[in-house]
């Protein structure tokens, strides 16, 4: 423990923690077995607060603060769950599965993707807003993997590990709003990336169907995670 | 006491869902102590009866015909149910919304047939410009997801209708399930 850290004393759902002057609030959660829902975060990975569903209240702030990316601080008073909380949790739900095509039935990812198990996991039994049905493209071009763009959150995990682990950065988000989306190098067919190893990081990271490897049928495409911690780990033992 | 009238209605899905309501096997017989079908595809009532207690819904409504059919089934029914991805999400008849009606009418009608190519005016019903989740054409009372909904869970909910206690539907089913 790194001594200059300090230790700070903070209070979460009406219970007292101490924590590291470094950790995060959903760190501290997680350690106590406090559930915060994510769909951007995994260890080993940079955070980016892009997915907003760790927002929690926080005592004394006008504003709701995402847990993965807030540094616990002394004297804190944080809840996890309220009704508040629950409304913008699920709507922020409801819109990802509105903003793209998550046919979970149709899904090579159906019952290992964790946009699925959140939605039901939050009690999500249907989707309020109006569905856009955008009309998004398979890129099929690489020998071993292909991109849906119907079925991406833009989590942005594959963006990081290809950057941060890898160190290939294939991928790259282009567009706004709506219209954002990832890219493989200049915004070409994936298979014509001059910079992709094939390592397949990005696919294992990737916490729904969008990412895959080729020839997996409905359900069968299970993600491997347990290399990430592993590489960080010997990474930082190595410094 | 009088039995509970159920009605079962299949619109744009793949009928999966009152398969999956067949495999409830031997524990029909036992509900059929409870309910009276009134309509559905599994009898050979023709029109939709009035003051139906309970509706399930399989589909999404995708043509003139279920547009007309789920408004008229919303009139007459106490507690609509949506059954099924097909009904809560429009799920695989949705797949089609991003191209627009011409293409999947050349498609089924033109590009794939040999003998008298040309899209029917009549028997036919029409396509509605997307296939569409049956609450954001009426409004709907639960919703079970599921492609398709397990019979242990059309059994579940079933029971929590006829018993009158709330069900928790993401305990039992999930989109996909």
């Amino acid at each position: 423990m790194n001594a200059a850290a300090g230790v700070k004393t903070l209070r979460i759902d009406e219970r007292d923690f101490s924590a590291r002057a470094d950790e995060t609030i959903l760190e501290v959660a997680r350690q106590n077995g406090i559930f915060i829902p994510t769909l951007c975060e995994l260890k080993g990975l940079s955070e980016v607060g892009a997915c907003r569903l760790c927002l929690v209240e926080v005592k004394n702030s006008n504003r709701l603060l995402p847990a993965c990316v807030t540094r616990v601080e002394e004297g804190m008073e944080i809840t996890t769950n309220s009704q508040r909380l629950e409304r913008y949790r699920r709507s922020i739900l409801e819109l990802l599965f509105t903003e793209r095509n998550h046919i979970c039935s149709v899904c090579v990812s159906n019952g290992h993707c964790e946009l699925q198990s959140l939605a039901q996991k939050l009690g999500m039994d249907h989707v309020h807003f109006p569905y856009r049905y955008p009309k998004a493209q398979v890129d099929a071009s690489h020998p071993r993997f292909l991109v849906d763009h119907n079925r991406c959150i833009l989590c942005s995990r594959c963006v990081r590990v290809c950057d941060e682990v890898e160190g290939a950065h294939t991928w790259d988000v282009k567009g706004r709003g709506i219209n954002t989306q990832i890219i493989s190098d200049l915004d070409q067919p994936w298979g014509s990336s001059e910079t992709c190893t094939g390592c397949g990081k990005c696919v294992h990271v990737c916490p729904t169907g969008a990412l895959s490897e080729k020839g997996r049928s409905v359900a069968e495409m299970m993600k491997r995670r347990q290399f990430l911690p592993y590489l960080t780990l010997m990474r930082e033992d190595r410094e | 006491m009088s039995k509970l009238r159920l009605a079962t209605v299949w619109l744009d899905g793949c009928s999966g869902c009152h398969m999956s309501f067949l495999d409830l096997d031997e524990r029909l017989i036992a509900l059929g102590e409870k309910i009276e079908l009134v309509y559905s595809p599994l009898v050979d009532t023709k029109v939709f009866p009035e003051n139906v207690d309970i509706t399930l819904v399989e589909g999404a409504v995708s043509s003139e015909e279920d547009l007309h059919k789920v408004q008229l089934i919303r009139q007459r029914t106490k507690t609509l149910v949506s059954l099924g991805d097909c009904a809560v999400t429009a799920n695989v008849p949705g797949m089609r919304n991003a191209f627009g009606t011409k293409a999947i009418y050349d498609r089924a009608y033109r590009e794939n047939v040999t003998l008298d190519p040309g899209i029917p005016n009549e028997t036919v019903p029409q396509l509605l410009a997307s296939a569409r989740p049956v609450h954001e054409i009426v409004a709907v009372d639960l919703f079970v997801p599921g492609c398709p909904p397990s019979a242990d869970t059309i059994f579940y909910v079933l029971n929590s209708l006829l018993e009158g206690c709330a069900a928790e539907i993401c305990a039992k089913t999930r989109f996909g399930a």
